[in-house]
């Protein structure tokens, strides 16, 4: 795993710490807190650090690598900074048939990254991904995992334009209540069950 | 005709059910007052009675499936709702949660009560933000009315529901593997027996149902048995949500009885094929299912009929190929997921989706020999039946229709030296 430019020492502050305790008091066993916690480590450091590996493992009374075996189980667990916003494009058949590949493969070129890579200002991270529960609206792409449907290779690198500058289109389905998550940040908090994510983390990752 | 059904669907068109207030005007969370009113045992065999059978994909009955909970261990038993879609071609789940979430969280108060469990746990797909968030939502409403908690509506009933993200992982949508990730390890399946219902989650009787399943619950409840099985067929009774993608006019979720013939879900229901193309193949149930074929447009789609063509029924989701959508691509595209979501356990799913993964794509790229073919069903026959999960049997689904029904086009890959279709299919793009 990469380290950031400046690892904090534990990313979970004490005000998040606070919280925590209430997260894992969920559950009968400490251990079912695991993907709850990384989720946290990765709103604060933008991945699962080494840091917040050692730092869950230590919350949950397990070994460090008994966190990282957890970690890289799961994708959505990621090795690696993402950018504030993670477009996921999917591949799977339903979606290919309709054009999805070209898409993703454009918004690479665009940004200058392989499939999975961050663009230089640390905005936008582009990945394809597998069926995303949404067929009837393909090609489906997603940014912080929610749906912008049936998207077409133009409309998909205009989207990633305003991304880049920092803006956030509405969702397809806007109209009936869906709200994009304004960073990755944001997205992980939420992930981790404590609800609404604080205001801080709306603008954290990249630069527009 | 079959007549689309609206049941599961009811409240999807109204725009605001996702709202508690709205919900309870629309009758919702009835079924706590004629489920508080029964003993556990009784709603148990009301489900029995009923003959409504799992909708994740298995088709496992459900009242079985309580009734194995094993009973006096000195643990809780609980109740974990699978919400992790994501089979390919699937997502009535997420539709159901999205626009009728309370419709799940009534059905698990009345299921936890039925089965006598305290805590549930709802495993709901990471990517999935507006579900998540209408999931999410709807739990604290429950909460904040005491639909949920201590005592719930004066009945002495106790629970707790805890709303749990999966973090990507198509395995953790079986059932062992799910526990496996909600116990905060890999998703893992284990062999079973024990099955769930004996030693589950923290090695308690837990039942690990879809949330489909758990949404019919209520209405089962609420209309009894009769009206259940006024629906569908007799060892395949309800309504049923069918997810229609590919390459028709109008896809969607449309919801009809067990036992509609294809032909009308496909043809009429998703409005038939896009204009100018004809339909080649299908699945059923998902990637995971056999495919089928034009000739099987007038399949029942229940349990039997599908069985009964070689095929399974799966999550019901129906992707639609046309003849001009290359069926080698296509193998490949299902392959690709399936090498991907291999969990690394069994050598077999490990190693064989990786190999058949290879073998398609030189196949596609003009590499290919005609020994390839029946290597690619050598493989099938090595991983089918020797890997703890389904997760490797669904592998072999698509590689073996395939060859079974379109060899010939195969043959065509290592004859011509590459894919007679361009860009795996004759148009590429989004062009409707």
């Amino acid at each position: 795993m990469d380290d950031k430019e400046n690892p904090a020492a534990v990313p979970l502050t004490e005000q998040t710490l606070a919280r925590v305790e209430e997260l894992i008091a969920r559950y009968p066993q400490r251990r079912s807190a695991m993907l709850p916690l990384l989720f946290l480590v990765q709103a604060e450091d933008g991945y699962v650090s080494p840091a917040g590996v050692a730092q869950v493992a230590e919350l949950l009374g397990v070994t460090k690598a008994e966190v990282g075996a957890v970690a890289t189980f799961y994708t959505m667990f990621r090795r690696r900074p993402v950018g504030r916003y993670l477009v996921s494009v999917c591949r799977t058949l339903s979606c290919e048939l309709r054009g999805s590949r070209e898409i993703a493969q454009a918004l690479c070129e665009r940004l200058d990254v392989p499939m999975g890579g961050t663009d230089a200002s640390g905005m936008v991270t582009v990945e394809e991904v597998e069926c995303l529960a949404a067929c009837d609206g393909a090609p489906v792409l997603q940014v912080n995992t929610e749906n912008y449907e049936r998207i077409t290779r133009e409309q998909a690198l205009e989207l990633t334009e305003r991304l880049l500058a920092g803006e956030l289109p509405p969702p397809t389905l806007a109209a009936d209540g869906a709200v994009t998550e304004p960073s990755t940040a944001a997205l992980h908090w939420r992930l981790s069950g404590l609800g609404e994510p604080p205001d801080e983390l709306a603008e954290r990752g990249g630069a527009p | 005709m079959t007549a689309q059904v609206q049941v599961l669907s009811s409240r999807w068109k109204d725009g605001r059910a996702h709202q508690l207030d709205r919900y309870l005007e629309l009758g919702g969370y009835a079924s706590l007052d004629a489920a508080f009113a029964r003993s556990p045992a009784d709603l148990v065999q009301l489900v029995k009675d009923s003959g409504l059978r799992g909708r994740g994909g298995a088709g496992f009955p459900t009242g079985m499936k309580w009734g194995f909970l094993a009973k006096g261990t000195g643990k809780p038993t609980y109740l974990v709702v699978n919400a992790d879609e994501s089979e390919p071609g699937t997502f009535k789940d997420m539709e159901l949660l999205e626009r009728d979430p309370h419709s799940l969280v009534e059905g698990v108060i009345v299921s936890a009560y039925a089965i006598g469990c305290n805590t549930a746990f709802i495993y709901l797909r990471g990517e999935c933000g507006f579900a998540g968030r209408r999931l999410e939502a709807a739990v604290a409403e429950a909460y904040d009315r005491g639909l949920i908690g201590r005592d719930v509506k004066g009945s002495g009933f106790d629970l707790e529901v805890v709303l749990h993200r999966g973090a990507g992982a198509y395995i953790c949508g079986e059932e062992t593997a799910l526990l496996s990730s909600l116990e905060g390890e890999r998703g893992q399946p284990k062999l079973r027996p024990p099955f769930p219902a004996v030693e589950g989650l923290y090695r308690a009787p837990t039942t690990v149902n879809n949330v489909e399943t758990i949404a019919t619950v209520p209405y089962i409840f609420n209309k009894g048995v009769d009206w259940f099985r006024s629906m569908g067929s007799e060892r395949s009774p309800g309504p049923k949500l069918f997810s229609v993608s590919g390459d028709v006019r109008n896809p969607g979720n449309f919801e009809f009885p067990l036992g509609v013939p294809a032909r009308e879900v496909i043809m009429e229901a998703a409005g038939g094929m896009i204009e100018g193309k004809t339909l080649k193949a299908w699945t059923p149930g998902g990637s995971s299912t056999p495919m089928l074929t034009s000739d099987h447009l007038d399949v029942p789609m229940d349990f039997e009929g599908i069985a009964g063509a070689g095929s399974l029924l799966g999550t019901a989701a129906v992707i639609v190929m046309s003849t001009d959508v290359c069926m080698v691509r296509a193998c490949l595209n299902f392959t690709e997921f399936y090498a991907h979501e291999s969990c690394g356990k069994c050598t077999p799913c490990r190693e064989g989706t990786d190999w058949m993964r290879k073998i398609l794509a030189r196949l596609e790229t003009g590499q290919g020999r005609e020994e390839d073919l029946d290597t690619l069903n050598d493989i099938c026959d090595g991983i089918f039946g020797r890997s703890f999960c389904a997760l490797g049997d669904g592998a072999t689904s698509p590689i073996v229709s395939a060859l079974k029904f379109f060899r010939d086009e195969f043959s065509q890959h290592v004859s011509g030296h590459g894919c007679p279709f361009q860009g795996g299919r004759v148009a590429v793009g989004a062009d409707h």
